[in-house]
């Protein structure tokens, strides 16, 4: 029999991730801080708008780009938090999470060998949707010392002839690092300069705990060379109802739209529905979560300091990415004690990239009364070692 | 930052200062001179605990009573609503707008003792007209926390 399968898919390397969730999964007791998603529920009015429409009956496909009332509330969005004008009609498409928009803004963009830039630690999807799409990953190695934001010279240094797309993924997963408007000013003139485009994956745009989210989008010049993917998974706790946007300028939209349309047909109908609620009356839920989780980064940050663990402080997102190399082991051997000594998980930083050795990603989607069992538990593990290691 | 410590300690008075003040990013100092005030002006009335007494071996009925007076003139409803928060085994009294003036909420050890103090004591004011007793069957929630189901953290342990 011929082989059946295809080369470029069978030398994906899977998750990093995946190795250690088996691990978790066969232990009855682990306490986890590994999850990337929020522990609240869907607050209960956008539940209940889902239910509504399922009880209306309303189980159809809708149009390929999603709800005209849903595009709609969108593009209200984007103007009341960005200033950004989309028109409803043909500049957003409702996806299958954000992670959707991803992979159809990759295929719709690049053509062979064409290079993508990467700039990590990040989400472990941007490579593998890369090389799913026939383009060349070229990753950028963001710095610790620069609270791995992504630097105009980074950046400029990793442009070469065949540069055509930068994925900007910022409020960052893992490291909780956020870029601000000054820059992404310094970004955007570089882009601009090279003719580049941007993929902006800001899935977390509600989610910092400084100034508000700047979209690099509302910068002048920028608004025609990106596609801004936001969703409703991390700012209304709707991770499980699979559901994400790309707004962008219409001659790259509408051939995203050509793939949405084949591959998925529309995103799902009940989602949208609830989404529509999300965005109109969605936004003190999200100022409530956002304060709370604010309030476990603030925790965090002092447990740390108070067991001089060296951690920068993240601004963005809900992780934080704490910096372990004092205690001479790789992330994953780190991580692998940690659970098996102390039952508590976390993910080694390596899973979002090779630049991430010798971090952790400490996620605090959890109770703070959770929080502080682990918290207690990383202590009691760092002393160990720290007496090890002085023997 | 008086909001914010409000609705923090309204869940959980126990909470430690010191922490209060971390997860709010302020000084200790700031937190213990703002509640110490709040307590002052009344705004912090006490440090209540929430207690499911269905769980114990205590034997409690609480009973919600719908109470129509005849206000009186000059006093409104005040002299008549203190005469009724007097009595220790009241727990709360509210005026009420629409069909009855004052809802007043009762614990007693069981319902003779509540419909006793309905009887003797409440009726028998001069400017009560009338009473309707209700009977808590079964507390789902109470003062925003969930008590008839256990939160249980259904999602996968580790995801990306």
């Amino acid at each position: 029999m011929r082989n059946p399968l295809a080369d470029k898919v069978v030398d994906i390397k899977p998750s990093g991730i995946r190795k250690f969730f088996d691990i978790v999964s066969e232990m009855e007791d682990a306490i986890s801080l590994g999850v990337g998603e929020p522990d609240f529920d869907t607050p209960w009015h956008i539940r209940d708008e889902g239910i509504y429409s399922l009880e209306k009956g309303r189980t159809f496909y809708t149009s390929n780009a999603g709800l005209k009332d849903l595009k709609i509330e969108i593009c209200n969005y984007m103007k009341r938090s960005q200033g950004i004008d989309y028109h409803y009609n043909d500049e957003v498409i409702v996806t299958v999470g954000g992670s959707e928009a991803i992979d159809i803004a990759l295929r719709a963009m690049i053509n062979d060998g064409e290079e993508v830039l990467i700039p990590q630690p990040s989400y472990v999807s941007y490579e593998p949707c890369a090389i799913l799409a026939n383009a060349v990953p070229v990753i950028i190695e963001l710095k610790a010392e620069n609270e791995f934001r992504l630097t105009a010279q980074e950046l400029r240094d990793a442009i070469t002839d065949k540069t055509k797309v930068l994925i900007l993924p910022f409020p960052n997963n893992p490291t909780g690092a956020i870029m601000e408007k000054e820059d992404l000013e310094r970004i955007a003139e570089v882009i601009i300069e090279k003719d580049i485009f941007v993929i902006s994956d800001e899935i977390y745009a509600e989610l910092t705990y400084k100034d508000k989210h700047v979209s690099i989008a509302s910068l002048p010049g920028m608004r025609e060379r990106t596609i801004l993917i936001n969703g409703f998974s991390k700012a209304y706790a709707m991770t499980g109802w699979r559901l994400g946007y790309a707004c962008g300028p219409k001659e790259i939209l509408n051939q995203m739209l050509k793939i949405h349309q084949f591959a998925i047909m529309c995103a799902p109908t009940t989602s949208q529905y609830a989404a529509v609620e999300a965005l109109k009356n969605g936004d003190e839920d999200v100022r409530q979560m956002r304060e709370a989780y604010n309030q476990r980064r603030r925790y965090l940050m002092y447990a740390f300091q108070e067991m001089g663990l060296e951690c920068f402080e993240p601004f963005g997102a809900f992780y934080v990415f704490p910096c372990i190399k004092e205690f001479g082991m790789s992330s994953e051997e780190f991580a692998d004690r940690f659970l098996r000594e102390e039952k508590v998980a976390v993910v080694p930083g390596t899973a979002f990239g090779d630049c991430g050795e010798g971090f952790l990603r400490i996620s605090y989607a959890y109770s703070l009364e959770n929080l502080k069992i682990a918290i207690g538990k990383l202590k009691n593990f760092i002393e160990r070692i720290r007496k090890e290691k002085g023997e | 930052m008086r909001e914010k410590i409000l609705s923090i300690i309204e869940r959980n008075s126990r909470i430690d200062l010191k922490e209060l003040a971390v997860i709010l990013g302020v000084e200790e100092t700031d937190v213990v001179n703002e509640m110490a005030a709040m307590e002052k002006e009344g705004i912090i009335c006490g440090y209540h605990t929430m207690i499911d007494w269905e769980k114990t071996s205590v034997e409690k009925v609480t009973a919600l009573i719908e109470v129509r007076v005849t206000p009186q003139r000059g006093q409104g409803f005040d002299n008549i609503a203190e005469r009724i928060y007097k009595y220790p085994e009241v727990n709360s009294v509210y005026l009420i707008s629409g069909g009855y003036d004052l809802l007043v909420t009762l614990e007693g050890k069981s319902l003779k003792e509540v419909s006793a103090f309905v009887s003797d004591k409440l009726s028998a004011l001069d400017t009560v007209l009338s009473t309707a007793t209700h009977f808590i069957l079964k507390k789902y929630k109470d003062h925003g926390t969930i008590l008839a189901k256990k939160y249980e953290d259904e999602r996968e342990k580790i995801t990306p």
